[in-house]
């Protein structure tokens, strides 16, 4: 069920708009940010409000990366493996976030804390390579800095 | 420091050692005096003014800015409520322009709206953010409550009878998002597919009704147009096109960068002035003038001028004018891959030469780079970009992911041959 905050976003949100199916992205986003990410019971939550189908809903997050569909760890890295971070120096950075949380791209540190995923182009180019956690951005990336940015995060 | 406004009309206000301004610091700096102007003019004698200047849209494509608002169907028997949006989704791969400016001086972007959604009469407008801009989205909700607050932006602005409501929407990600008909599904809520042309956004698009999509560094453009005049914006330009453009620069150069230049500065005064050349034992090879979907320029283009016709005229395009620097020793076949799994990845799928077209060719390049490839595939490949190329598709994204393959055959063929095996020699009986 929706919480009294989730809904009371989701009902802002669609507010803006002159049909209520067009916030249904926007209500998936609230759902994660209460949730961390959006199960199938955030999806039937969502299609309740949105007076839709859980499929259509499901429909539309299968198509943005940015809705997790799965359950995330504590902070999502996210690694820019676009093509002025891969000249830069991308593989470095993967291969250097391998070693020190011992994940593959895609999996979740066994203690929850870390999530990693390549992302594309985060539009900081000019200081490549870059990554974000959570909601910070990181860059001119080197072994020394992934191991002082990932300390930062507990 | 700030720069001067008449040079610089677009970083005039932007120093990023410090916070941009507020809109008291913003209106101490001649802020909204375009807005004041535009609410009593005609909507058509700006978009006219527009028109007139040269403007281009600064998303890529290059269109007429004043010439794509005069599509919008006016007077009182036009449908309504009409759109505006900014498309601030800025994911093509090497560009990192718009960012400058939405963290840099927010209010100039809300200014430029506010006057284009007057010239078509817009009862509400957009902003589509990409996620990752977290920096973006908190200046700008900040910048926008401040207009909202000080009557820039609402019911009757300023007294003048115009409304106007300004929504950021955050993006949940896909570079399709930013193609103008996709990002337009993605704000109905749906699957960001790109919609079939025509009819084009300006006669139906959100929601059915007339709708302008315009870039973030496009609308940045109007304020100073308005409050400069047409003449002096033309005369900013280096060559043909007018006004400046925010180049930039990434790759292995010693000083990668975002700059405010005039139109039609020349490649190499970017590449070797501003980016200062080449990292030490390192030799320039070749660049993507204006990101990840433009064709590679090499050597003997260095002296033409960034502007469109120039570009274009090389056989590539002007794009986003940030361009991405190859050098001599980083692998092409590994750059064009990388560049060609990024389209895979990103294609919506609807069109087969995009979604066969491009999966093709990421195993073609993928099995060259290995060590597998065969000559043949290399005429594949080229075969693939023309089976992509412009005209059968849906969206540019097929044809933009060709360029840079097709460019990289023509220049750096060499280097893709030297990496597939000779073939083995027939066995002696
Ligand atoms: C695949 C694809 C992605 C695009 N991404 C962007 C983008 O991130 N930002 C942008 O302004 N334009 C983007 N465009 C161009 C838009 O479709 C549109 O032409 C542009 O927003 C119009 O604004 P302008 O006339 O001010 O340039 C993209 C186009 C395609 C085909
Ligand atoms: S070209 Fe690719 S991204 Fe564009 S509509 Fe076709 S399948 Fe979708
Ligand atoms: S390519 Fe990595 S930030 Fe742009």
């Amino acid at each position: 069920m929706l919480s009294p905050e989730e809904r009371a976003e989701i009902e802002a949100e669609i507010h803006h708009y002159p049909r209520k199916e067009a916030a249904c992205i926007e209500a998936m986003k609230v759902v994660q940010k209460h949730r961390g990410w959006v199960s199938d019971e955030g999806i039937r939550d969502v299609a309740e409000i949105m007076g839709m189908t859980p499929a259509e809903v499901d429909g539309i997050a299968t198509f943005y990366n940015l809705i997790f569909r799965k359950p995330v760890g504590k902070h999502v890295v996210m690694a820019c493996d676009s093509v002025s971070c891969w000249v830069m120096g991308y593989e470095n950075v993967r291969e250097c976030l391998r070693k020190k949380l011992g994940v593959e791209m895609g999996q979740t540190t066994p203690d929850g804390k870390f999530t990693v995923l390549p992302i594309a182009c985060l539009g900081d180019c000019d200081h490549a390579p870059a990554m974000m956690v959570g909601e910070d951005l990181h860059h001119d990336l080197t072994a020394e800095k992934i191991d002082e940015v990932l300390k930062r995060y507990s | 420091m700030s720069a001067d406004p008449l040079k610089k009309p677009l970083t005039r206000n932007i120093d990023p050692t410090r916070e941009p301004f507020d809109l008291k610091q913003y209106e101490a700096a001649g802020g909204y005096q375009a807005v004041a102007k535009v609410l009593k003019m005609d909507p058509k004698e700006v978009t006219e003014t527009v028109k007139n200047s040269g403007l281009r849209g600064r998303g890529g494509a290059g269109f007429n800015t004043g010439l794509k608002w005069s599509f919008v169907p006016m007077g009182p028997d036009a449908p309504r409520p009409k759109y505006l949006i900014c498309n601030a989704d800025e994911m093509e791969p090497g560009t990192m322009k718009d960012r400058v400016l939405l963290e840099g001086d927010p209010h100039s972007l809300i200014e430029g709206m506010i006057c284009a959604a007057y010239a078509i009469q817009a009862e509400k407008a957009f902003i589509f953010l990409r996620w990752g801009y977290t920096l973006s989205e908190k200046r700008l909700r900040k910048a926008l409550a401040e207009a909202y607050e000080g009557g820039w932006l609402g019911k009757n602005i300023k007294g003048s009878g115009y409304s106007l409501d300004l929504i950021p929407h955050i993006s949940a990600g896909r570079y399709i998002c930013g193609e103008e008909t996709a990002l337009i599904n993605a704000l109905e809520g749906k699957r960001a597919n790109p919609r079939t042309k025509p009819p084009f956004p300006q006669v139906s698009g959100l929601f059915g009704k007339p709708t302008i999509v315009n870039n973030v560094e496009t609308f940045c453009n109007i304020p100073p147009i308005l409050t400069n005049g047409v003449e002096w914006y033309k005369s900013l330009g280096l060559t043909e096109d007018a006004g400046t453009k925010l180049y930039g620069a990434s790759g292995k150069v010693k000083r990668p960068g975002v700059w405010e230049l005039p139109m039609g500065t020349p490649i190499r005064e970017i590449l070797e002035g501003h980016a200062g050349g080449m990292r030490e034992g390192l030799r320039f090879k070749g660049l993507l003038p204006g990101g990840a979907s433009t064709d590679f320029l090499v050597e003997e283009h260095l002296d033409l001028p960034m502007d469109y016709a120039s570009i274009q005229k090389a056989g590539s395009r002007l794009g986003t004018g940030t361009m991405i620097v190859l050098d001599d020793q980083t692998c092409v076949v590994g750059m064009v891959l990388n560049l060609t799994q990024f389209f895979a990845q990103e294609s919506c799928g609807w069109c087969t030469p995009c979604r066969d077209g491009l999966a093709h060719a990421v195993k073609l390049l993928q099995a060259i780079k290995r060590g597998e490839g065969r000559m043949e595939d290399l005429n594949k490949l080229d075969q693939l970009c023309r089976f992509m190329g412009p005209g059968n598709t849906f969206c540019a994204l097929a044809p933009g992911a060709a360029e840079p393959i097709q460019s990289a055959l023509k220049y750096f063929r060499a280097d893709f041959e030297r990496l597939i095996p000779k073939q083995p020699m027939a066995q002696a009986v």
